[in-house]
């Protein structure tokens, strides 16, 4: 068959019945473009929670003291202060433990330059920047030799350089903690919000021994970021700092938590899917109607096109060629609306990123699913209209009126 | 059985089974038509002179008997075969033109070779259509939509296109029903231009002036063929187009 021939023939009749074609292919375009757009909106919502998941870091542990389920009391991690700088040294000698950082937390008023701003005090360990994939703009990390002596260095997240240093190089100056004046060392490079919503540029970090005497007066500390080799070997990480740790604390009942990042991660992607499936149940019953749209007026055309198809039998058209022109015909006017769809879609998601700063990203597999998906609907509910078509008599078709 | 016939019918007959009453609308004909003729088929309405045609035709099969066309035992062959013999062997012309609308004159010229078997080149398409065209004097308006054309205008488009596949036939059903009788007229005289070229023609209609134009006449009464004899008096569409204009032109110097 000439399928040149029939897209030509195709191509002629849709046009010559424009805005019947264009209202036809509506219910394709609207159900593709909804399908293309609530993806794109959601992708982007999914991968900003990724992104800001793996901005946490990557293969990263974090041990929380107390536990879910700490025999009566029952208070969560966080909630009882189990967790020592000693348990963290003893993480840093396991295997495939490549970096540790003991994590203590304050909110403290600091000051410098004559202005003051209410931040959030870290004492962590050299380790800090490379668990949370962190890099340090400008100036250095402390180092070991700082943390051994209680250094009063710290390096400032880029709030804290806006709030008090604003339009100076804070790199070299000083910054006071409880009227202690800590030398600033390095600024980190701005990392925006987590998760949580939490803005994590505002923060002030310095060495957890600092913290820990200098600051406050701590023995435990909140909880310890260990960062496994890689992510294969996170989970054997993980058991060994729980078996190590049950042995240190010489406790029956675990009196700390355990998390990684692959858990977190796990959690979210489980969201997008079932996300997924529910846009694929909208796309589904969508195109279905789309389908139906087209099956109507293919029928109508069919019928009110009877002569014509009674003159090209006449001139020798085979059934099988009638069917195809009409098949073609459905196929054209469906892919078409498929692609308007999907064009509109990703327009409709351009505009709310740009507007209203959404991110949206559209992905390449779903532009295949839809417009695959819309010629599919175009061959089932063309195939009855051009079927009965093919079936006309020549003579009956000839002499229709 | 001789090939050198283009149509040769033996003792077909045609029975509609509808309801509890058949129909027998053609009762055992047969006919021979030879390259070259210009035949006549007549008759008044229920003489089965359609059912006939659409035999002729391929698009209707006898219930008995047998139909060669072009040596081809037509009454036998499947609805995919008749097509086929309809596209290389057949023309036909309607009485209501039946042109596709909204379509160019080239484009419903070129439409028959769209379905040939054999695969026809864009441009041979279009040379081909285009010289259809100017067989029937249309050439200047090959890209007139239907629609902006004459009656008569339109019956030559739909004879080129019965023309672009080169048939062996040129079946025509009351070609100048629907026309006026000067128009009617011309569009005989580019059928008896076509026939001088060696085409074959066939030709229903129920006019008896019309079917002097042609060379032979055959009568068809109650399904049965009641005459067949050459044309006497045959007219000439030239003459009779001089002589008409001559008396348009007297009664308006009168």
């Amino acid at each position: 068959m000439r399928i040149f021939a029939s897209l030509k023939i195709a191509g002629r009749a849709l046009l010559r019945n424009k805005m019947r074609s264009l209202l036809t292919m509506l219910g394709i375009i609207i159900g593709v473009g909804a399908v293309i757009g609530s993806v794109s909106l959601t992708s982007g919502a999914t991968k900003q929670v990724e992104d800001q998941v793996s901005s946490l870091g990557e293969s990263v542990i974090t041990v929380f003291s107390g536990n879910f389920t700490s025999g009566a009391m029952r208070g969560g991690w966080g909630s009882a202060p189990t967790l020592t700088v000693e348990d963290a040294n003893a993480i840093a000698k396991l295997p495939n433990a490549v970096a540790v950082s003991p994590e203590v937390r304050d909110r403290e008023q600091v000051l410098a330059n004559g202005l003051n701003w209410n931040t959030q005090v870290m004492g962590e360990s050299p380790d800090y920047p490379q668990i949370r994939n962190w890099t340090i703009a400008r100036g250095a990390m402390f180092s070991d030799q700082d943390v051994r002596s209680l250094a009063k260095s710290a390096v400032i997240g880029q709030t804290v350089v806006d709030q008090l240093f604003p339009n100076e190089n804070p790199v070299g100056q000083t910054i006071r903690i409880r009227d202690l004046p800590f030398l600033i060392v390095g600024v980190l490079a701005p990392k925006g919000f987590n998760l949580f919503g939490q803005d994590q540029d505002d923060t002030v970090v310095v060495p957890y021994t600092s913290h820990m005497h200098r600051i406050t007066t701590r023995t435990f500390v909140n909880d310890i970021l260990v960062q496994a080799a890689n992510d294969k070997v996170i989970d054997s990480v993980q058991g060994d700092i729980t078996d190590l740790l049950l042995v240190r604390h010489r406790s029956k009942e675990q009196d700390f938590t355990v998390r990684n990042q692959l858990e977190l991660m796990q959690a979210v992607t489980a969201t997008s899917r079932a996300m997924s499936f529910l846009l694929a149940g909208v796309a589904a019953v969508s195109l279905v109607v789309g389908g139906i749209g087209i099956m109507n007026i293919m029928l109508v055309s069919v019928t009110e096109r009877t002569r014509e198809i009674g003159i090209r039998m006449a001139v020798g058209a085979r059934a099988a060629d009638i069917l195809v022109q009409f098949l073609i015909e459905a196929v054209t006017l469906s892919a078409i609306g498929g692609s308007i769809g999907i064009i509109g879609g990703m327009t409709f998601s351009w505009l709310i990123a740009y507007f209203r700063h959404w991110p949206t990203v559209t992905p390449f597999g779903w532009i295949a699913i839809a417009f695959v998906s819309s010629a599919v609907i175009g061959i089932i509910s063309g195939f009855y209209p051009a079927w009965k078509a093919s079936k006309l008599d020549p003579i009956d078709a000839l002499h229709y009126e | 059985m001789q090939t050198n016939h283009v149509i040769k019918l033996e003792e077909i007959h045609k029975t509609y089974h509808t309801g509890e009453v058949d129909v027998y609308a053609v009762r055992g004909v047969s006919l021979e038509i030879l390259p070259g003729e210009f035949v006549a088929i007549m008759g008044s309405s229920g003489s089965g002179k359609s059912t006939l045609m659409n035999m002729i035709g391929a698009l209707d099969r006898p219930t008995e008997g047998h139909y060669w066309l072009d040596g081809i035992d037509v009454s036998t062959l499947d609805r995919d075969a008749l097509a086929d013999i309809r596209n290389e062997k057949i023309g036909f012309v309607f009485q209501g033109f039946n042109l596709l609308a909204r379509t160019s004159a080239l484009e419903n010229v070129e439409m028959p070779l769209l379905y040939n078997r054999q695969r026809i080149h864009a441009h041979e398409q279009y040379e081909r259509a285009t010289h259809a065209l100017e067989l029937v004097g249309l050439a200047p308006r090959a890209d007139h939509h239907p629609n902006q054309l004459s009656g008569g205008q339109q019956q030559r488009v739909a004879i080129a296109r019965a023309l672009v596949n080169r048939p062996s036939l040129l079946l025509a059903d009351e070609p100048t029903g629907n026309l006026d009788s000067q128009t009617s007229i011309e569009i005989m005289g580019v059928f008896q231009k076509l026939n001088e070229q060696g085409i074959t023609i066939i030709m229903v209609t129920h006019e008896l002036d019309i079917a002097r134009y042609t060379k032979r006449m055959v009568i068809l009464r109650d399904g049965k063929i009641v005459t067949d004899e050459a044309v006497q008096n045959r007219l000439i569409a030239e003459t009779e187009l001089r002589n008409l204009r001559e008396a348009q032109q007297a009664v308006q110097l009168a």
